[in-house]
């Protein structure tokens, strides 16, 4: 029973997140239509291609057909996968970000990671030990980390932890070059070290992959402890607390487990808009460290005029958005009974 | 009548000494922004190569950077750039923003319904990455950075807007105004907006300093603003290549820059909320 409300509301919210994806789409294409240059140009085989070929290749790219016409033409690409051509790489743009995308995916992740079992536990002590010295702390440090931009504080911790400490590898890249990578399964290089039984590559990558996602962990530690504090002294103070106390739980019992499963919803909200965010910071981390992520990728094409990877990566990012949201939506389900009814 | 006003500011500020100094560095900051020209100790553009790489000292108080500039210079004129793109950029999207949120919670229906469906589709998209990629499309300028960051920034004034316009719109003033006569675009502009402005004001000061963020990001990653220009993030872009050979002060400098103004900016607004509406203080 609660299995089908789950799959039924699996299905509602994916279906009302259509729309949402389908304008992404289009948004896309209009955007692609602005872009400055003839496509038609960037895909002749040589700068000095005669007008006869560039007149044929705008044929075969559909670019003479009507502009409801080529919306088709892309919708139908999109379905099929193909996001065209990277002009640096000469690959295929799909097979350019499928190849990319778990470096990025283990860096936002393991960023979210970090960030989270810092902000929650800051959060929630601070809301115990409200207007204390530490609560005052967490907040200083929140409000600093939030003004920070995270190409400044990367840059700094290169610079105390590469330049002055020496604790941090060489800031380029996921891995030393002079090791080999696991044989690749998740693309994941901690999952696939773990999978191999290769400690020694499980280290180096950690080691490599912990200035990036430090920094951007410090960046969204703000809303994610602020949203934890304010959500937990609303539910401290509320009757079924009071009740608990009165009834003689232990302290640790009403913390953890009945006021922090109330609280935890606001958070999941913030967790959804915290990971936008992420997205975004993707870019600016990805060039500090040299990370070579779907994000540095499309920044590369960007600079160099090749628009095909832009695109796929701003529909890529929509999407795994989009994606998110709808997972979070359902996690809803799970920490809190109550939406699911509705 | 204005003697009152400045009272009742100063004996809310004094109960707000955080907001005070937070306001006290930004009217500073915007100051220091305007008079920067006349302010510098060197020109920020005039390159001295035999002086390059100095670390600060008495006579380059920040240091010099890879051209011999005076790092100092640079990021106090830098200041112009930065803020200038960052006003215009909210002013863009707040003026535009109420427009259309103001009509869209005063008329609703239709048009409500399409404009919501616009603000969903670009909330979809990761804002930086959508700034990203409206530069891209409109051309690598400085204009088209205010643009971008504008248009990222509307979805959150259009809400704000149509939603406390909407709950405002069936009220007993409003109604009255309409029934001595006045039309419906004079309701909304001369009556509603107005009253819903002070709420919105606050929003202002809180986006000045995400739009500060994005756009010396977006110049960071080498798009809108050119070198040899001052400007926060791409001094700290240009800088980056010496990091990692101890040359800490071409990039701390700007960042510092860059992160109290985001710093002020953000105080004020969270202190402008909290005296505005003490129930959302966090």
């Amino acid at each position: 029973m609660k299995l089908l409300t789950v799959a039924r509301r699996t299905a509602w919210r994916f279906a009302s997140s259509l729309p949402a994806l389908f304008g992404v789409v289009i948004f896309t294409f209009v955007l692609m239509r602005l872009l400055p240059g003839d496509p038609a140009v960037f895909f002749a085989s040589s700068p000095s291609a005669g007008k006869a070929e560039i007149e044929m290749i705008r044929k075969q790219m559909g670019l003479d057909r009507s502009i409801p016409e080529q919306l088709v033409r892309y919708l139908r690409d999109i379905g099929t996968g193909n996001l065209g051509r990277s002009m640096t790489t000469g690959q295929p743009v799909t097979n350019d970000l499928i190849r990319r995308l778990p470096a990025s995916l283990e860096l936002t992740v393991t960023a979210l990671l970090i960030a989270l079992t810092l902000a929650l536990p800051a959060g929630i002590f601070a809301a115990l030990r409200q207007n204390s010295l530490i609560d005052h702390a967490i907040r200083l440090l929140c409000t600093l980390g939030v003004c920070m931009p995270t190409f400044v504080s990367g840059l700094l911790f290169i610079f105390f932890f590469y330049y002055v400490l020496g604790w941090a590898p060489d800031p380029t890249g996921r891995i030393d070059i002079f090791l080999s990578a696991p044989p690749e399964i998740t693309g994941l290089l901690l999952v696939d070290s773990a999978i191999a039984g290769n400690g020694e590559v499980f280290r180096a990558a950690l080691h490599q992959l912990m200035l990036p996602a430090s920094t951007m962990a410090l960046f969204v530690l703000a809303p994610l402890a602020r949203m934890t504090r304010a959500s937990m002294l609303a539910v401290l103070t509320s009757d079924f607390i009071r009740t608990g106390e009165s009834i003689g739980l232990s302290r640790r019992r009403i913390v953890l487990v009945y006021a922090l499963r109330n609280a935890l919803l606001p958070v999941l909200t913030i967790t959804g808009i915290v990971f936008s965010t992420m997205l975004g910071a993707n870019v600016l981390v990805e060039k500090v460290f040299s990370w070579p992520g779907v994000a540095s990728y499309a920044l590369d094409a960007l600079l160099a005029s090749d628009y095909a990877p832009v695109q796929g990566f701003v529909l890529l990012m929509a999407s795994i958005f989009v994606m998110v949201n709808l997972t979070i939506d359902l996690l809803y389900g799970l920490a809190d009974p109550r939406v699911s009814i509705e | 009548m204005i003697a009152a006003n400045l009272r009742h500011i100063g004996y809310v500020l004094r109960g707000n000494r955080l907001t005070a100094l937070a306001g006290i560095c930004a009217s500073l900051l915007v100051i220091t922004a305007l008079a920067a020209p006349w302010l510098v100790p060197f020109d920020p553009t005039a390159s001295n190569v035999p002086r390059a790489l100095q670390p600060p000292n008495a006579t380059y108080w920040f240091g010099t950077d890879q051209l011999g500039r005076d790092i100092f210079s640079r990021v106090l004129v830098a200041a112009r750039l930065d803020l200038m793109i960052a006003a215009s950029a909210v002013s863009l999207s707040f003026v535009v923003g109420a427009m259309i949120g103001g009509a869209c919670g005063y008329v609703g229906g239709r048009l409500d319904r399409w404009v919501g469906r616009f603000v969903d589709v670009l909330m979809a998209f990761p804002l930086f990455v959508l700034a990203m990629a409206l530069v891209a499309a409109l051309g690598n300028k400085v204009e088209n950075i205010v643009y971008a960051t504008a248009i990222i920034n509307l979805p959150f004034y259009i809400r704000f807007a149509r939603a406390e316009v909407n709950v405002r719109r069936n009220l007993g003033w409003v109604e009255a105004a309409r029934a001595s006569g006045n039309s419906h675009t004079r309701v909304v502009l001369r009556f509603l907006l107005p009253n819903v402005l002070p709420a919105m004001a606050v929003q202002i000061s809180l986006n000045l300093g995400w739009a500060i963020l994005n756009a010396a990001g977006l110049s960071f990653i080498g798009l809108g603003v050119r070198p040899p220009t001052p400007e926060w993030g791409i001094m700290v872009a240009e800088g980056a290549r010496f990091i990692t050979t101890g040359k800490w002060w071409l990039v701390a400098f700007p960042g510092l820059a860059l992160m109290s103004a985001v710093l002020c900016f953000n105080l004020l607004g969270d202190g402008l909320r909290d005296i505005l509406d003490p129930r959302t203080r966090t």
